[in-house]
């Protein structure tokens, strides 16, 4: 497996970046730590004559906690989420998904941008950026913009970003409450036959808030808006849980892959939403 | 000469047989030193890929070469017009069919090779491989064996004559011209009988589904035609040297002696490296136009997809019964799907292999056996992936009869395999279809095994978990696996055991050294089943050396005995048995010159450890390694100098191992995720010879075991393309994804072998993949499920708990 | 083709430099420029760890990065790890244990062991298994890696307790 032949660079900072981006169009790619991108250069089923590789620009890799938000630089790996102890205090979430993504190996190289930037709707990040309502900063010619995550990803490697913008970094509101991410997999290092993040919010015996994302269960990750719905101004009982798993599978789509057709999917992504759910309000 | 040590501490000192001797390979692998075949750099070394064919059955309209020739670095771009002035556009198969080198006309599997790209490194030959044009011609796709012969598309053109019909093939006439065999065993009509007038008859179809053994290193070789010299030097991953070098002989036309095959370290087997395969003929071929050594090593993908699938059998059986359980009849049919061309790795005469074996550990008195092997468009293959020639097929298909006869019989299928075993006292036991099993205590083994379980406590533990799931106390069931198998390894008698006419004997060549130390040749090759290792506890045993004192070395064809290789199980059967006569030739010629030193009668001295002794007077005696002095030192009337034997093995029957799995596990029924909590595997190798590497064997093969039951396949969709090219997709589990095993044995030697041992690389994988599938059958047994295929991922085990109503 | 660049790494505490295409995988830069042939290929697609090696202090695959992206990097490798006078307890380890078999997946298998060590000087069992799950073996059963590592980590333990 021999990728084609391609240009390397190696900027110092994002205005070379985006100078080469600017020159090369969608001739060019930037790359973090490569892992969603290089085997698809080796398989041939990205073809790249420009590379660019972000890891000498600065400032994208940091792990900053303000009073009210979270900033994950775009560089930061899973393998840094997870090691991160303040960060496990205040979303305790992040470290749980990033655990369940690929093997240690990857995940020294993985980074959040590259996983929530690409549009594969198998990665993990994207759900969760959007059970989180996370923003994501995007800079190009015309200087940065923010986007939100739940508005950000358009079908299978389609995002709001254009090719010319580089993802710089996430911003997460400090979440409140609850949380879990579940996920089944055939085994490490696989996508999500189905996977829910759920952060969710308890007033005295009832639910005030809750965020529902599902991944891989689409052409992009999920955010059930009617899911959340079903649950707000419940006690979260059974009656609630199947509302919210009847209203999540009203917005998902899966199609048929090795993992299975589209009723098991379907079917297991209740059951894992369910799981989801309960752990999230069991810590609550 | 004063003697301060025991008697014991001189066995010990031997690390002879017995002992868990610590692995002398070991040293180099884990510094990193090993040698493998993508090791091998020579000066001017050229690299040599395939371009493969998209599509699963297409005509070639053309082949345009000129653009990928242009590429800097890409030296030459061999295609099937290029190989036939020397006739290598095709080449023999092992299963006596042939098989295209390179496409010639048309393709018949995804992934097939059109053309063999030669560039100066591995880049140009990428980007090469990029540019040649293809023009296919997309043909109808057989993907299902039942179709394909029932279809008026005719796959192969070499199977039908001038009139369409179909011909003769390597065993006899076909059916069909996608019909590669019939081969049949038993007795069909009394079989036929028994089962029509049984009490009880069970009956199930079953699939065995398409597999591959993906060692963690593909194929691959390095050809080198030294044109000076006329001598032709081939490294590769060949589980049998010697009989490549003879193949390549035969088919390039070079004479034998001007070949050199090495096989170097080999990262692993399983079946995969036993064939020969394109990339082999094409890298000779590629080193004699252009006088340069030429590398060729498959990516994982190649691997997956094109060289030595396994199984793919679908099998559908009758059994029958008494009332009381016991078996009278055993009826099974397979149609075998063998791919575009039938590349079994079989003995000749055994194109369906040992499938002959399904009457499994049972008395069975009537029974009969039909194979067909069918073409389709699917890779070739059909190796024995971690087994003797099919007979993973075979203990699955009877493990699973047995289940589905207790069901059937409203019996414990641990009791029903009980009062059907042979029993210890019918051995050497003849079955019904036709084999002599040499030795065996089945019961024994099953109540050790029962007991060590608590089988009883298991079985009250799952009904109360029957109970709570019905009550809606829990969502997880309870599966209770249980197998017992009887392998056959060690192939074989060369009367009815040989490959493209090469009898399976084994071989062992020792050389003696004057100051005590030894080398030792064998015609095998480890692919880490620790040879080098145990053959020298073998020979320490026999002759009395120090293990640590011998030097075991396989794999070149200029300096060892003929061999037919590993594969099988047959190391420890048969070139071990080898090893173990030659030694004892050793042994006869060191009492010569033991009676001599000590001016006795050859008569009047006996080996004990490591020494002859006068018998009666154990202070008078020699060392070995003052015997081997002695043979290079003293001219001793009567007898040559040197000590050195050479013994060619052909074994007087197969070995049969034996042992009894059992398997417990939980399943999750909402999300089809199983979770194995408990596997004990008991096995009987006979006598063992190194207990740390039997232990290790066995934790290996119940893992592969693991993974083909739980999820690992070649899947293909209906236009042939294979959907499992990756390890994304191609079931690998991880430590994580695999539990601790606990390991037991019986001793039940082999009686004809010389030293009782059987081999035991095999048989957890044998005996596993049935357990972990009884395990998940069984969970779902009180609900009414007689059978589900394999493998048992996480939908198709949802599947069967909605299929049985239980999500509600 | 694209045009050869000058690199430059450190492996094993050596200094490399030589010309390369920036597509040249480092494994490969690893086994053919430099010959250094512990770290292996088995899966290309970075599900297997074959290859494995360490990147300023990272356990990384080294079939899924660019010789460029490598570029100014400190790599160690299985051959950095401990030679015949100087064997790291990990490798002493699998060879008491039994930890491999064909030996293939060993370099990598090590050289991931040593980090994971360096991380988790005490882990527990299911701590390994998670740890080492990058890692692909074809014939051990993880079994005897497990006891392996748990071994090593005993080891290296007391000769720290014993150095301190």
């Amino acid at each position: 497996m021999i990728p084609a032949a391609f240009e390397y660079y190696r900027p110092k900072d994002m205005a070379g970046v985006l100078s080469i981006l600017e020159e090369h169009g969608d001739d060019a790619r930037v790359m973090a730590g490569g892992h969603s991108l290089i085997p698809m250069m080796k398989l041939r089923m990205a073809d790249v004559p420009h590379l660019i590789d972000l890891q000498d620009v600065g400032g994208m890799s940091d792990i900053e906690i303000s009073s009210d938000s979270i900033r994950i630089g775009a560089l930061v790996t899973q393998a840094e989420i997870i090691d991160h102890a303040d960060l496990a205090k205040v979303a305790p979430i992040l470290r749980e998904a990033a655990l369940q993504i690929a093997d240690p190996q990857v995940r020294y190289m993985g980074t959040v941008g590259g996983n929530v930037a690409n549009g594969d709707p198998g990665n993990d990040m994207p759900g969760l950026m959007q059970c989180l309502d996370a923003v994501f900063t995007v800079v190009g010619a015309d200087g940065e913009r923010d986007i939100p995550a739940r508005d950000f990803y358009e079908a299978a490697y389609m995002t709001a970003r254009e090719d010319e913008e580089v993802l710089t970094a996430v911003t997460i509101p400090l979440p409140n409450g609850g949380y879990a991410y579940e996920k089944q997999k055939r085994k490490i290092g696989d996508y999500a036959t189905a996977a829910a993040a759920v952060q969710i919010v308890k007033d005295g015996e009832t639910c005030s808030s809750v965020a529902i994302a599902m991944t891989n269960l689409s052409d992009t990750p999920i955010y059930s808006e009617a899911a959340g719905a079903a649950l707000i101004g419940t006690a979260v009982d059974a009656v609630a849980l199947d509302a919210a798993v009847a209203a999540m599978l009203g917005d998902i789509d899966p199609s048929e892959d090795n993992r299975g057709p589209v009723a098991f999917k379907n079917h297991v992504a209740g059951v894992i939403l369910r799981r989801a759910i309960e752990r999230a309000w069991s810590r609550a | 000469m004063k003697d301060e040590v025991t008697r014991e501490e001189r066995v010990d000192n031997l690390k002879g047989m017995g002992c868990s001797r610590k692995r002398v390979e070991d040293a180099r692998f884990t510094q990193g030193k090993g040698n493998y075949v993508d090791d091998v750099k020579l000066d001017g070394m050229l690299f040599g890929d395939f371009v493969r064919s998209p599509y699963a059955h297409a005509r070639i309209k053309s082949i345009d070469t000129a653009a990928a020739l242009e590429v800097p670095g890409v030296l030459a771009v061999l295609t099937a017009a290029d190989l036939e002035p020397l006739g290598l556009h095709w080449m023999p198969t092992l299963a006596g069919d042939k098989q295209m080198v390179l496409a010639d006309g048309k393709v018949l599997f995804q992934g097939q090779e059109v053309a063999f790209v030669v560039a100066e490194d591995r880049y140009a030959a990428a980007d090469g491989i990029e540019l040649v044009e293809v023009e296919y011609e997309e043909l109808p796709v057989l993907v299902d064996p039942f179709e394909a012969l029932k279809s008026d598309v005719v796959l192969r053109e070499d199977t039908v004559d001038e009139n369409g019909k179909a011909t003769d093939g390597a065993h006899g006439p076909r059916k069909h011209p996608n019909h590669i065999f019939t081969w049949d065993a038993g007795d069909k009509e009394p079989t036929e009988e028994v089962i029509a007038n049984a009490d009880v008859v069970a009956e199930e179809s079953m699939y065995y589904h398409r597999t591959h053994p993906c060692p963690l290193e593909t194929c691959g070789c390095v050809a080198s035609m030294d044109k000076v010299n006329g001598k032709l030097t081939l490294w590769g991953t060949f589980q049998a040297p010697h009989a490549i070098r003879t193949i390549v002989s035969l088919i390039s036309g070079l004479e034998e002696h001007n070949i050199r095959v090495i096989s170097p370290d080999i990262g692993g087997g399983f079946g995969n490296k036993v064939g020969a395969y394109p990339g082999y003929v094409c890298s000779v071929v590629a080193s004699i136009v252009t006088g340069k050594p030429v590398k060729w090593i498959e990516d994982r993908m190649d691997n997956l997809m094109t060289t030595a699938f396994a199984r793919d059998y679908w099998m559908k059986g009758k059994i029958s019964a008494t009332p009381e359980g016991k078996i009278t009849g055993l009826h099974c049919h397979v149609t075998a799907d063998h791919g575009g061309f039938d590349a079994c790795a079989d003995p000749t005469k055994f194109p369906a292999g040992f499938m002959n074996i399904c009457t499994g550990s049972y008395d069975i008195p009537t029974a009969y056996l039909e194979v067909d092997g069918v073409y389709t468009n699917k890779a070739p293959g059909g190796v024995s992936y971690r087994c003797s020639f099919r007979v993973t097929e075979a203990v699955y298909f009877i493990e699973r009869m047995i289940e589905v006869l207790a069901i059937k019989l409203d019996m414990d299928a641990a009791e029903l395999r009980r009062i059907n075993f042979i029993k210890k006292e019918q051995f050497p036991y003849t079955a019904a279809l036709g084999w002599e099993y040499d030795s065996g205590d089945y019961h024994t083994a099953w109540d050790k095994a029962l007991k060590a379980v608590d089988y009883d406590g298991l079985r009250a533990e799952q009904a109360q978990r029957v109970e709570d799931f019905k009550a809606g106390k829990t969502r997880k069931l309870m599966g209770i696996g249980l197998s017992f198998f009887t392998e056959i390894v060690g192939a074989g008698p060369v009367k009815n055991c040989d490959i493209l006419g090469l009898g399976m004997f084994d071989s062992c060549e020792i050389r003696i050294h004057p100051t005590g130390s030894a080398i030792a040749r064998l015609g095998t090759i480890s692919q880490g089943q620790g040879h080098a290792t145990t053959f020298a506890q073998i020979l320490a045993s026999e002759i009395g050396l120090p293990a640590d004192s011998i030097t075991i070395e396989e794999g070149d064809t200029d300096t060892a005995p003929y061999g037919l290789g590993t594969y099988g199980s047959r190391s420890t059967p048969v070139a071990g048995a080898a090893t173990a006569m030659a030694g004892r030739k050793i042994r006869a010629k060191a009492q010569m010159i033991a009676a001599y030193l000590l001016e006795v009668h050859d008569d009047d001295v006996e080996f004990d450890v490591d020494r002859f002794v006068v018998k009666g007077a154990p202070e008078k005696f020699k060392t070995m390694k003052e015997i081997a002095f002695a043979a290079y030192n003293q001219a001793i009337p009567g007898i040559e100098p040197g000590l050195e034997a050479v013994s060619y093995y052909d074994p007087p029957n197969m070995t049969y191992p034996f042992g009894a799995y059992v398997c417990v596990m939980d399943i999750d029924v909402d999300t089809g995720v199983p979770d194995i909590r408990r596997f004990y595997a008991l096995d009987d190798c006979g006598t063992r010879i190194n207990p740390m590497i039997i232990e290790g064997q066995v934790h290996g093969g119940l893992t592969e075991a693991l993974a083909v039951a739980l999820g690992q396949e070649i899947a293909y969709d209906d236009m042939g393309n294979c959907k499992t090219g990756t390890l994304m997709d191609f079931f690998l589990p991880t430590a994580w994804e695999v539990p601790n095993y606990e390991t037991d044995f019986t001793v039940t030697p082999s009686p004809h072998h010389p030293i009782g041992a059987k081999g035991v690389g095999e048989s957890p994988h044998v005996g596993g993949v049935p357990c972990f599938s009884n395990a998940v059958q069984d969970a779902f047994r009180p609900f009414g499920n007689m059978h589900t295929n394999m493998p048992h991922d996480h939908w198709r085990i949802w599947k069967t708990a909605n299929d049985l109503g239980l999500h509600g | 083709m694209s045009k050869k660049q000058h690199y430059a790494i450190t492996v094993n505490g050596k200094e490399e430099e030589f010309l390369a295409e920036p597509r040249e995988l480092l494994i490969y830069t690893l086994r053919e420029r430099l010959n250094i042939t512990g770290p292996h290929i088995g899966c290309e697609t970075s599900h297997c760890g074959a290859c494995t090696v360490t990147i300023d202090g990272k356990s990384v695959k080294a079939c899924t990065m660019f010789v460029a992206q490598a570029n100014g990097k400190d790599i160690t490798t299985i051959e950095g790890i401990g030679g015949p006078d100087d064997l790291h307890p990990l490798q002493e380890a699998f060879k008491e244990h039994h930890g491999l078999q064909c030996g293939y997946c060993t370099p990598g298998m090590i050289t991931r062991a040593t980090k994971l060590l360096e991380e988790n000087p005490n882990p527990t069992e299911e701590d390994i298994r998670f740890g080492m799950a990058g890692n692909i073996c074809r014939c051990t059963g993880y079994q005897n890696i497990v006891k392996s590592i748990q071994a090593a980590a005993a080891e290296m333990n007391a000769a720290k307790e014993a150095a301190e």
